[in-house]
Parts: C-alpha cells; structure tokens; sequence
C-alpha cells in the first residue's frame, strides 16, 4: 500500500523537480539497455509479430533479467529493447511512479541505458506500466508497456495450454462467456473488477493483465502503441493504435468499468480512478488517486484556480 | 431422399485387433438407428469414426447438411468439422461428466452451445436454458445448481437438453442409459422417444440393451468383431433374428 504522503521521488507538489537524468549518465560496463543487441533483436522481431497480428500471443526467448518473476521481467524485457537514447522514460506501480517496483525499474534503465527518466506522463515517450493505464490521454507518439503475469486469458478455464492455443486457432471463446454467464447468474454483474477479458480487433480473445475493468474502455482505439509482456510465460503481445478492443460482455448485461463513488481526497477529482487507503486500525480511510501524476496535476490546477 | 450419413467401408485396427473391418452404414433423415452388440464389437469405435473424433484408415463418411451439400467428415479442417459438429450434431454420452461441465450451472451448461453459436444475450440465453429444462422435466428453478447436485437420471436429461438447445440434425448417443437403475431408464427412455419423435431427430444409437434398442429404434445393426452380421428393421431383427449370433443376443435377453 502506498504511503499517502507523497515522498519527494514521486509526483511531490507541483513545480518540484519531475524530469531527472542520473548525473554519472549511463553505466558503461553494461550494453545500452542491459540487454545485449542479438537479445534486443529478437525480442524487436516477437514485437513486430505481435503488432501484425493484434491480440495474438508470441513467444520469445525470455532472458533471465535482475528482479524476480513477477516484478516486470516480461515488461522490463520490452522497454529494453524497443527503448533508445533520446527516450523519455516513465515507469508506474498500480499507477504509482513512488513505489519499489516503479523507482527500481527507472533507476534501472538511468543507469543501463542513461536515458531522462520522468514521472509526467505527458513527457514520457516510453511508459512502463504494471496494472493501470495513466489517466491522461496517451499520445500517437507514446508507447505504453504493460508487466503480464499470465498472458492466457482462457487460463483459468482451461488448464491445458495446447487446448487454448487451438481455441485461440478457431476462435473459441464460448468458455469465456459460459464464465462470464456464470458470474452474471450467480452475483448479478460480472465478478472480474480487474483483468476482465477482452476481444482485439474482432478476432483473438487478450488478457489485458491485471488492469481495472475501469481502464478496460482505454484500450480500445488507444493512439498509443501498447506492448504486453510476459517474462515468465516468454510471451508477448501488442495492440496497434487505433485497434478495436471489446470487452467481453452480453448485449442486455454490457460492460460497466466500476470506479469507487467518491472524490479523490487529495485532488477532489471525480474522474480518475482511486485506491483505498486504510489509515489508522480503527476503520478510517482515505481514497486517494491511483495515479499518483495525474493527481499532482489536478492538485495542481485546483490549488491555481483558487 | 438421400441419407443424411453414409458411410462407406469403414476400417480401423488398433495393432491386430480390427475394430472396424469395412463397414457401411447409411442413416436417413428422421431416422433412428440403434447398433448393438456385445463389448468389444466396435460399436463405440463406429460412431466415434462417424462423428469425426477417430479417423478411419479406410473407407469415408459423407454428412449431407440442411442445404443438401455432401461434405466427408474427415476431409473436412478440424474448424469446419468443429462447426458441424456444434450447429448440426448432438453428442450425448455415456456418463454424463464426460458431456457436461460439472464446475458450471446447469443453465450455463445448456447455453454453452447457444454462446458458441454466436448467441450473446443473456437473458435470451438463460430463457432458452428454462425452457429446455422444462422439456427434459427438470425443474427450472434449479437453472443455477451445479450439476454435481443432481442425481444421474437428471444429468443425463440435462446432456440431453444441452445437446437439443441448438436444434441438431443428427445426435450421436453412446448407451445414453448405461449405469442408470431401471426406473430411471424406463423415464429416460420415454422422455428421449418423445424428443425425437417432436423434432425430427436422426438417432445413431450405440446400445448393449437390446430393450431399450427395440423402444427407440426403427432399425437395428447388429454387429460382431467390427463387421455389421445382421441389419434390417427393429422389430424384424429381434423377433425373427437370421444370424447365430444375433439369435444368440436376443435369447440372451433376461425377461422380468
């Protein structure tokens, strides 16, 4: 859980320093990028698959990265290869740029690749994400990279990989929907909140990672490129700018993103999407905006306003 | 008319032993046909060669569609076979945990095969599935148990409904009242002659029980070390039986 108070590294008070390079620049021991060019090259290749064939999973040599399955090996492979020297670089947590995961990933590639790192998504040309999508509007200029933990999104229905590739093959997806009937007959609504399934272009069923249902709708005909991948499934993924994504759904039950019914108690923004804070052992709490730029900059505009 | 199934010379060994020695088989529209024989026979690997889950290695199937356009069964790609077999076929099983999704509810069993079709309102759906419930004398209002909570007589109604809710042209049932006791099946039985009966069903049915092959069928294949000894009309065939080994069958049935 994220600290409220907002430590100087992240997003701060509007005005503070948002835009770093490290100071020593790149480390020179290591090839630009840590990974080294025959890895870049191959993993460029499994990217421009993807990209042709929007939704459609391909896999690729995962190599073993610094950080732990599960911390963004399959993303952190990504933005190594696609990422260049005059990139600007973001990387968020749930939304955060302040948290472990996020600060590590940045100092990562400051140091391996010495590239201007920042916390304002407006800057960033490369933005590496682990389960939100930022608020602001992305741009055709902006590539958005997204950690997966399981590519699959028959996984849960069918245990047996090869099974999936061939519903994947004939596009299959009753068991998709057979899931989603069930959750409408047994809870009245959908029950996935995050990582809600959905249909690119019309043809391959995606797993969007674990995003909330709230980005969901973010995805369809994004300007963006967004780039998915999966280090410990050795998987990647991409939707092209401006592809049609649709959330799974009946046509009398559509896809409602769910959003918790207040505003931000930082920014009083009613829009963007919000975590629940837990603040003392005596049931108060806080909802505070879970990205953490985008409430700087609503912060920021109320604070000029008055 | 011309046969909706028709197979032609149908062979298939596993190592020496010939499940299938040349068989042909045609079934008609509307038809019921029930082939018996004991255990071994290669009545199951009949209908799996037929309905395109085993391949043959000689001889071919034909399956006319409701356009009357002939396509072989096994030449056909796996997603046109699968298309088949998901809009014009049934497939009820033996036990029922091999037709049914036992972690789902027993509406989202019958609508499976509705959503695969393309169906994508639920409350359309979810119609369907009571309604067909009520067909195989299930109780409607249980449309959102786990199948695992009902007893066998009633899963077995419920693969039926989830294989009828689509309207199929040709069901394929593999002893459809195996392991069920003799009260349930009398039921079961009555239930499945009055479905086809309604709809126009073609029935290719494999059987052990000569009983419940005189009930449903109108024709009955006798067969014997994968080769088809005697065939002819249900009735003909049991009460005046020509082979030995058919005579053999029929005297060995146990009367009550």
């Amino acid at each position: 859980m994220r600290d409220p108070v907002r430590s100087p590294e992240g997003a701060g008070a509007p005005g503070a320093e948002h835009r770093r390079r490290e100071p020593e620049g790149r480390d020179p021991h290591y090839n630009f990028a840590y990974l080294d060019e025959a890895t870049k090259r191959m993993i460029r290749r499994a990217i421009l698959k993807a990209i042709a064939i929007p939704g459609h999973q391909i896999p690729f040599g995962a190599r073993e990265m610094p950080l732990p399955y599960g911390w963004g090996t399959g993303g952190i492979q990504v933005t190594a290869s696609i990422l260049g020297p005059s990139d600007v670089l973001k990387v968020i947590d749930q939304g955060a740029d302040d948290t472990t995961n996020a600060v590590s990933i940045r100092r990562f590639f400051a140091r391996t690749a010495g590239v201007a790192t920042t916390t304002r998504t407006a800057e960033a040309t490369v933005i590496q994400t682990r389960h939100r999508i930022p608020e602001r509007p992305l741009r055709e200029d902006q590539i958005l990279v997204f950690q997966v933990p399981m590519p699959e999104p028959l996984f849960r229905l069918e245990p047996r990989l090869a099974e999936t590739r061939r519903l994947h093959a004939l596009a299959d997806y009753s068991l998709a929907q057979v899931k989603l009937y069930e959750d409408i007959a047994q809870q009245g609504e959908s029950a996935s909140s995050y990582n809600h399934p959905v249909l690119v272009n019309g043809r391959y069923l995606m797993s969007p990672s674990p995003i909330p249902g709230f980005d969901n709708p973010k995805l369809d005909r994004n300007p963006a490129l967004l780039l998915f991948g999966a280090g410990r499934e050795k998987k990647i993924y991409a939707v092209p700018p401006y592809t049609p994504v649709k959330s799974l759904d009946f046509d009398d039950h559509p896809f409602a993103p769910m959003r918790a019914p207040h505003p931000c108690a930082l920014c009083g923004s009613t829009t963007h999407y919000l975590d629940e804070i837990v603040t003392d052992d005596r049931g108060g709490r806080m909802f505070v905006c879970s990205d953490t730029d985008a409430c700087a900059e609503a912060a920021g505009r109320a604070g000029a306003a008055r | 008319m011309s046969p909706l199934l028709e197979a032609e010379g149908l062979t298939l060994r596993f190592g020496a032993l010939r499940a299938l020695d040349g068989v042909s088989l045609a079934l008609w529209p509307g038809e019921v046909v029930a082939v018996v024989g004991e255990s071994g026979s290669g009545k199951s690997s009949l209908l799996r060669a037929l309905s395109g889950l085993a391949r043959p290695e000689a001889g071919r199937v034909l399956y006319r569609d409701a356009a009357g356009a002939a396509c072989d069964v096994h030449a056909l790609s796996e997603a046109e076979r699968r298309r088949i077999a998901r809009s014009d076929w049934g497939h009820v099983h033996q036990n029922p945990r091999d037709g049914l999704r036992m972690g789902v509810s027993a509406g989202a069993n019958i609508g499976e095969r509705l959503m695969a079709a393309g169906a994508r309102h639920y409350g359309g759906i979810r119609a369907a599935a009571a309604e067909w419930m009520a067909r195989v004398e299930l109780d409607p209002a249980r449309i959102d148990d786990l199948p695992r909570h009902f007893s066998g007589g009633m899963q077995q109604r419920l693969q039926i409904a989830r294989c009828l809710v689509t309207r199929p042209r040709l069901v394929f049932m593999d002893e459809p009242t195996g392991g069920l006791d003799v009260s349930v099946q009398a039921r079961l039985l009555d239930l499945i002659r009055a479905l086809v009966e309604e709809l126009g069903l073609a029935v290719l049915l494999v059987t052990h029980d000569i009983a419940a092959a005189r009930l449903l069928a109108h024709r009955i294949v006798v067969m014997r070390q994968g080769r088809i000894v005697e065939e002819g009309l249900a009735d003909r065939v049991l009460d005046d039986p020509q082979h030995p080994y058919t005579q053999l069958l029929v005297a060995s049935v146990l009367a009550a």
